[in-house]
């Protein structure tokens, strides 16, 4: 009897989470339902990050996704939510459509994911174990460094978890995402500038902007 | 060969992003409620994101080297900026489609059909 994994038995919780909650989303016909069950399945996916090792991201997505991004969908549910939209059944037709497509999916990436020996895990493929990694199991890596502060150097243009790898001559140009990050924010602030013009509430007007002609705006001026 | 005693690697991950992606496929696919369909939409971000950070983890690959590094992290934040940004643009559409047509049901939304 080997010892329990944790590393391995959160994976499997979360994913049991994240997986089961991602499937009851496309079942459930009620959108408050399947709100609130998209809300903990992300809230899952938060915890594969973290043990991932990307605790950046996590955190990132703990606050971004589920705090940011699914309140603006619970928002949306709110403002829509009333009488025949709470339940919309989908016809049967399209079930079968749609489980066909599913099965067709998971039976093509499923298999694809484990055929790489490599990605089968640390001592989980045979080439771990030509290069003497050891798989008892236990103390799956050592600790990892937190990733905040080379991901937002990185951002900056400084990565410095690639300091060693490049020779100096290519270092100037090193890749490094200032470029997109100023891009995004310009896009975010864009984005959201766009959306609040969309979304906000119009007025009835029966008379046009085009049919009002410059003389009629005189007149009505003092 | 008990899953609890030995380690998870990259494969395991994509397993799970391949089930949270076609759910999402399927979401939008079969929802006729149009936040449904966006909620679809985060659903496949999520999937392709676990994807990224599976392959840049360097716990989880064979020679502790992840693939692609710090550079799946950057990656995974700019798709969930992106999505928080499409999520609000999709909503505001949804809302004026909902104040214009008093419904949110896509098969509905059919004025540019030809």
């Amino acid at each position: 009897m080997e010892a329990i994994n944790w590393h391995s038995f959160f994976f499997f919780l979360f994913a049991l989470v994240a997986c089961g909650l991602a499937v009851m989303v496309v079942l459930s016909a009620n959108i408050v339902r399947m709100a609130f069950y998209l809300t903990i399945s992300l809230g899952a996916t938060a915890g594969l990050f973290f043990l991932a090792g990307a605790d950046f991201v996590g955190a990132m997505q703990l606050m971004i996704y589920v705090g940011g991004t699914l309140v603006l969908l619970v928002f949306g549910v709110m403002l829509t939510a009333q009488g025949p939209f709470v339940s919309m059944k989908t016809r049967g037709g399209d079930w079968i459509l749609a489980a066909i497509l599913s099965a067709t999916l998971l039976a093509m990436l499923v298999p694809a994911a484990f055929t790489v020996p490599e990605w089968l895990g640390p001592g989980g493929g045979h080439h771990a174990a030509e290069h003497g990694v050891t798989s008892t199991g236990s103390a799956v890596a050592p600790l990892s460094q937190p990733t905040s502060t080379p991901l937002g150097l990185g951002l900056l243009g400084v990565r410095v978890d690639k300091l060693g790898d490049q020779p100096e001559e290519l270092k100037a140009g090193m890749a490094s995402y200032l470029l997109p990050f100023e891009i995004i924010s310009v896009h975010l602030l864009v984005v959201l500038v766009g959306a609040a013009y969309l979304a906000r509430t119009k007025r009835r007007r029966d008379v046009r902007p085009s049919d009002v002609r410059p003389s009629d705006v005189r007149l009505e001026s003092p | 060969m008990n899953p609890l005693t030995t380690p998870v690697g990259v494969s395991h991950f994509m397993a799970v992003g391949a089930v949270m992606f076609v759910c999402g496929v399927v979401c939008m696919a079969a929802k006729r409620n149009a936040l449904g369909v966006l909620m679809g939409i985060e659903l496949v971000l999520n999937g392709a994101n676990i994807n990224f950070v599976a392959m840049s983890s360097p716990f989880l690959s064979a020679h502790g080297r992840g693939g692609l590094g710090l550079d799946g992290q950057f990656i995974a934040l700019f798709v969930i900026v992106l999505a928080a940004a499409e999520a609000a643009v999709a909503l505001a559409i949804t809302l004026n489609f909902y104040n214009n047509h008093a419904t949110i049901d896509v098969d509905r939304a059919d004025e540019l059909r030809g």
